[in-house]
């Protein structure tokens, strides 16, 4: 019982990153971080002694948010209330740089769910290449080419709107 | 250059600095010596710089209680059952298991999810949350006797959670015929005669759902399943004040 406190609980901040940027939703995210929390303390045992723990615990949270995925678009329209919480991903930040992290968190959650979560494994929450492919349970090849997908696309989108924005910015200035 | 060429891999792993020294360094080399790539390969650098500077205050805010691992742990531990407690769950779970394969055979669709019991559980709170000649059934004052029956009538030991920590008092409840079978109501107000609805039934799809919000004008609603069985709680309250009182609903409704 003690290992397991002493290993999962740095990890909770981490996860909760995780799901509230794949699935955007404040509530919903920590909700699935519970869900995770609960299957580890009640599987703990039956997870294998050599393996590391990060990527388990990240496949367990990984599976509840794709269920949630699924279940969100089975029900249509129906989940969108509690989703467009759309503040969920604005955060408090330094007034000069929240523009900038809004925008490109607005990019991301604009990304397909696969390659947004290829993409925050590896490059936030600092997954192995191999880790990533257990946890998405697809080869590394498909890991590497959603990741060189991801960060095209969204550095597109980020450089395309990065435009866009600053002459919004230059627009409402002027009109003040 | 030695040897093996540099791939689109390559330009990743070094953008994430997983690369060995050797690799690195060729990789570096030949950025030197290619602008457009390096170009890409540093645009893909600062955006995840800035990915991660813009997550970094989600790892940072304090853990919700919710999440406290220690107190999961012990919920669980609390939650050890004698036998036959355990053996009339697993009764219970293959009734469950059949009637949803029935009902699959059927062709009807799995329309007993959560969504189904918010709607449920809103109907209820728009027909009752108004009557105030005979809101409820049975009064908070028979509340065993009430308790033994809608246990027997949904097939589940129900228990009816104390909120009086978050200022509402049980009124009572009554039973709900709904397309999905009988579902217990309970009915609770504060001191400014503020009423909440709690419905709750046996579930033969979404046995277990995480909390989702809905909301139908003033009316709002948190409806979740836990292991079979499904809950949801509405009010005409803001979600922000009704959210931790569901919160409350599930630790207090959690399974034995």
């Amino acid at each position: 019982m003690n290992d397991m406190l002493r290993i999962i609980e740095p990890m909770i901040p981490s996860l909760r990153r995780y799901a509230r940027a794949l699935v955007g939703s404040h509530a919903t995210a920590d909700d699935l971080v519970q869900d995770c929390l609960e299957r580890a303390v009640s599987r703990w045992h039956q997870r294998r002694g050599d393996g590391d723990a990060r990527p388990w615990m990240f496949t367990i949270l990984h599976n509840l948010a794709v269920n949630q995925f699924r279940q969100a678009a089975a029900r249509g329209s129906h989940l969108s209330i509690d989703d467009a919480d759309e503040n969920a991903l604005c955060l408090e930040a330094v007034q000069e740089k929240r523009l900038l992290y809004n925008d490109v968190l607005l990019k991301l959650a604009a990304l397909p769910d696969e390659q947004r979560s290829v993409i925050l494994l590896i490059a936030v929450e600092e997954l192995s290449y191999a880790d990533a492919a257990r946890v998405l349970d697809i080869p590394v090849g498909t890991v590497m080419s959603r990741l060189s997908r991801a960060r095209e696309r969204l550095q597109q989108e980020v450089e395309g709107r990065a435009n866009g924005a600053s002459r919004k910015i230059a627009q409402l200035r002027s009109i003040r | 250059m030695n040897g093996r060429p540099i791939t689109e891999d390559d330009l990743h792993a070094y953008v994430d600095g997983v690369l060995d020294i050797a690799r690195n360094a060729e990789v570096a080399v030949y950025l030197d010596t290619h602008p457009d790539v390096a170009r890409r390969v540093e645009g893909f650098s600062s955006q995840r710089d800035l990915l991660r500077a813009a997550l970094a205050p989600i790892a940072d805010e304090p853990i919700p209680s919710q999440l406290h691992l220690a107190r999961i742990i012990e919920a669980r531990r609390s939650r050890r059952v004698p036998a036959w407690w355990a053996a009339a769950a697993a009764l219970l779970l293959c009734v469950g298991g059949l009637g949803g394969w029935w009902l699959r055979g059927a062709g009807l669709p799995a329309s007993g999810g959560i969504a189904a019991l918010a709607q449920e559980a809103a109907d209820s709170y728009n027909v009752y949350a108004p009557d105030h000649v005979q809101p409820v059934e049975m009064r908070a004052s028979q509340q065993a006797q009430f308790v033994d029956w809608i246990s027997q009538r949904v097939h589940r030991p129900m228990a009816v959670p104390d909120l009086s920590a978050s200022g509402y008092r049980l009124m009572g409840g009554r039973l709900i015929a709904t397309s999905h079978g009988p579902a217990a109501m309970l009915m609770y107000d504060d001191d400014h005669g503020t009423r909440l609805v709690m419905l709750a039934r046996p579930m033969a799809a979404d046995q277990t759902a995480p909390m989702s919000l809905h909301s139908q004008g003033a009316v709002s609603g948190f409806t979740w399943a836990d292991r079979g069985m499904g809950y949801s709680l509405v009010g005409a309250t803001e979600p922000g004040l009704l959210r931790p009182i569901a919160d409350e609903v599930r630790r207090k409704t959690a399974p034995i």
